[in-house]
């Protein structure tokens, strides 16, 4: 039992319910597996061998911990505030996502199953799972919307080149809800075998708290480089899609109430275009892909297709632990459109030779806003989930700067 | 009792396993749906599963996520369910509905209930929820007079079959294999063991889904279930343009099913 004292904590709420959101929401046919999952984790929790074996892949292996880097030049353009970014975009496979893969596919050997499956949007999550797939000898099959395969074409070679069998996804809107429809598909044909490592705190429990766990260490090593450069910041910014990133960095600040948190959703073409992805802003209380959370949906309760230049932020769900920290008002939550993200991204890139993912770009340009709003005294955190590589291809098109533009 | 359970005993009585069927509302258009609902009936098929289409449908197989894909983009909604629903009572069938969770959540769990009654519905299948994830559902369709069937996989634990058998009332729906809808060459071997298991688990009434296509599968789940769930075989049907073949189609398919059901197994070819 929790103390009081730890009782009032904002950290030490876990699973299944954050509020009123969370549960589990799933067919009968995958309960046996959350329970197996679910008593799995609780084990590996409380020991300490399973610390000791993600500290280490994350020091030898991913290149923790990651670095804090002041961006004065950037800075420059958003009211002159000092900047702070948290580089998990240096991680090996070049985003925080393999933070919780490493962690995944470690539980995924502990209750002896051989295979495991991903859903995927811009990529990142299907090629950390392939990277940890090959490290700890496990058959892996991505799930990608076939929209985000053309998007994201450099990812699919990676995942390929790293063994993983990449199924491009047809059905509905051809983005992440499909890819992770399908692969909800296929863990209820192939549970014997089969984790399904998820990619983002959402879902059904425990994936909110064991992403969240996994994520963790984003926010504790944050706060303590922050501490040792001269104290907390005033604000904590992360892109939201379903919300991994942002959640493991909000978690080292919840109980810093001097600390704003600002998670920057993808606004696409601007909220009231309706081609969008900011589900916290724009959203309504549903069940999706196994939890209650916020959703874009229409009055009868379909989701509605989601709209971002970001793939990895192209989703029309939210982790319910965001939805719940909007709801008690300690968090929120940002539309950024596509326009911002990518001026933000040029930005980074320009003043400080830091191309950040389109992704982690929707933080920087809430950065901006909020530098311009609060001024030079303050002190902003933001963190750069992923690096840009990826991007490359879509951000020269989007400038014009394609070698086939000069045609 | 009520008027599910009168069906599947009734079925019984004669000597046979109850054959359901399902379709989801609004394919391919209104008329013919309503057309295709009629023919089954018409052929043998006793309780009709009515699906409003819904965006994410994660049991769905290939064909079904086809059919309710193009039902959503021709503008169906829940009234279409509703429709549906009556056109299958007048029949003289026993209509339920099978519904992803959050249709019926945004509806509004009591008034879903109450619409559905209203439109005289025996029962819902939540597929996506499990009866001890969302009690307040039991609760409405308790209120409502509205039958509750829940689902058991091979997967599910002994713990779990007694949950669900003391949770569904009219019957339990026993999924044949681990997967989703759509045809399979043979019934799963773990049904008729998952049958027996959960009738010793407290369950009066169990039928079988999931895969089962013809009217040998409908022979062969008839000798241990009380009822043969078919949905994508007879889906199939409606794919083709021509709405007079269509029909005969899905007519000569519930014709063969209720020949199964009532232990007539024809030779393959």
């Amino acid at each position: 039992m929790t103390s009081p004292a730890e009782h009032t904590r904002l950290q030490a709420v876990d699973g299944p319910f954050f509020g009123d959101f969370g549960g589990r929401y799933v067919p009968e046919a995958l309960v046996a597996a959350l329970d197996g999952l679910t008593e799995a984790y609780d084990k590996a929790k409380v020991d300490p061998e399973f610390h000791a074996e993600i500290e280490r892949l994350g020091r030898d292996y991913t290149g923790r911990p990651s670095i804090i880097t002041e961006a004065p030049r950037f800075a420059k353009h958003a009211g002159g505030a000092r900047i702070l970014l948290k580089r998990e975009d240096l991680n090996h496979t070049g985003s925080h996502k393999i933070n919780n893969v490493l962690g995944q596919a470690l539980l995924t050997k502990r209750i002896g199953k051989t295979r495991v499956i991903a859903e995927t949007g811009a990529g990142q999550h299907g090629v950390a799972t392939a990277t940890a797939a090959a490290l700890l000898d496990l058959e892996c099959v991505v799930y990608m919307g076939e929209e985000d395969t053309e998007r994201q074409a450099l990812n699919v070679a990676r995942m390929r080149l790293l063994g993983a069998e990449v199924v491009p996804v047809t059905s509905g809107s051809r983005t992440l809800r499909d890819a992770i429809n399908e692969a909800y598909r296929d863990w209820v044909a192939n549970v014997d075998t089969t984790n399904y490592i998820f990619g983002t705190a959402a879902g059904p429990h425990p994936f909110p708290t064991i992403v969240r766990d996994l994520q963790r260490v984003i926010g504790a090593e944050a706060r303590e480089q922050m501490v040792a450069l001269g104290g907390l910041p005033d604000a904590a910014l992360a892109c939201v899609g379903g919300g991994s990133n942002a959640i493991g960095l909000f978690d080292g600040f919840l109980d810093d109430p001097e600390v704003r948190l600002i998670g920057c959703e993808a606004a696409g073409d601007g909220v009231e275009t309706g081609r969008h992805a900011a589900t916290l802003t724009a959203g309504r209380p549903g069940v999706l892909h196994g939890s209650k959370s916020v959703i874009l949906q229409d009055g009868e309760g379909q989701t509605v297709p989601s709209h971002s230049i970001s793939a990895g932020l192209d989703y029309p769900g939210v982790g319910p632990e965001h939805a719940w920290l909007q709801a008690i008002g300690r968090a929120e939550y940002w539309p950024i459109t596509d326009s911002e993200a990518m001026q933000a991204f040029a930005l980074l890139t320009r003043t400080e030779g830091i191309m950040p993912a389109i992704e982690s770009a929707h933080a920087l340009a809430g950065a901006i806003k909020l530098g311009k709003e609060l001024g030079p005294d303050a002190t902003l955190l933001v963190n750069l989930s992923g690096r840009g590589d990826k991007d490359v291809e879509q951000a020269a098109r989007w400038f014009g700067l394609h070698p086939e533009d000069d045609a | 009792m009520s008027a599910l359970t009168a069906a599947i005993d009734a079925a019984k009585a004669q000597g046979r396993a109850a054959l359901i069927g399902y379709l989801p509302s609004g394919f391919p258009n209104a008329a013919t749906s309503h057309r295709a609902l009629r023919a089954i009936i018409e052929a043998g098929v006793d309780i009709v599963e009515i699906g409003p289409p819904y965006t994410d449908p994660v049991l769905d197989g290939p064909v079904i996520q086809q059919a309710t894909a193009a039902a959503l983009a021709s503008g169906v909604t829940m009234a279409d369910t509703y429709a549906a629903v009556s056109v299958v009572r007048d029949a003289g069938a026993v209509p339920v509905v099978m519904s992803y969770y959050n249709l019926m959540l945004q509806r509004g769990l009591d008034t879903f209930a109450r619409e559905l009654v209203d439109a005289g519905a025996a029962g819902v299948i939540a597929p996506d929820v499990t009866p001890d994830a969302a009690p307040e559902w039991v609760e409405a369709a308790d209120a409502a007079g509205l039958d509750h069937v829940y689902l058991v996989a091979p997967s599910t634990t002994a713990e779990r079959l007694a949950l669900t058998a003391q949770a569904s009332s009219g019957f339990v729906y026993a999924a044949s294999l681990m997967g989703v809808t759509g045809e399979r060459a043979s019934v799963g071997e773990a049904a008729e063991r998952l049958v027996a298991d959960v009738r010793a688990a407290g369950a009066e009434r169990v039928c079988v889904g999931l895969g089962v296509s013809t009217g040998e599968h409908a022979a062969q789940v008839a000798r241990y279930a009380d009822g043969v769930i078919v949905g994508t075989a007879l889906v199939k049907c409606l794919f083709d343009e021509d709405e007079d073949a269509a029909i005969a189609a899905i007519t000569e398919k519930a014709r063969e099913l209720r020949r199964g059901v009532e232990g007539h197994v024809e030779a393959h070819a």
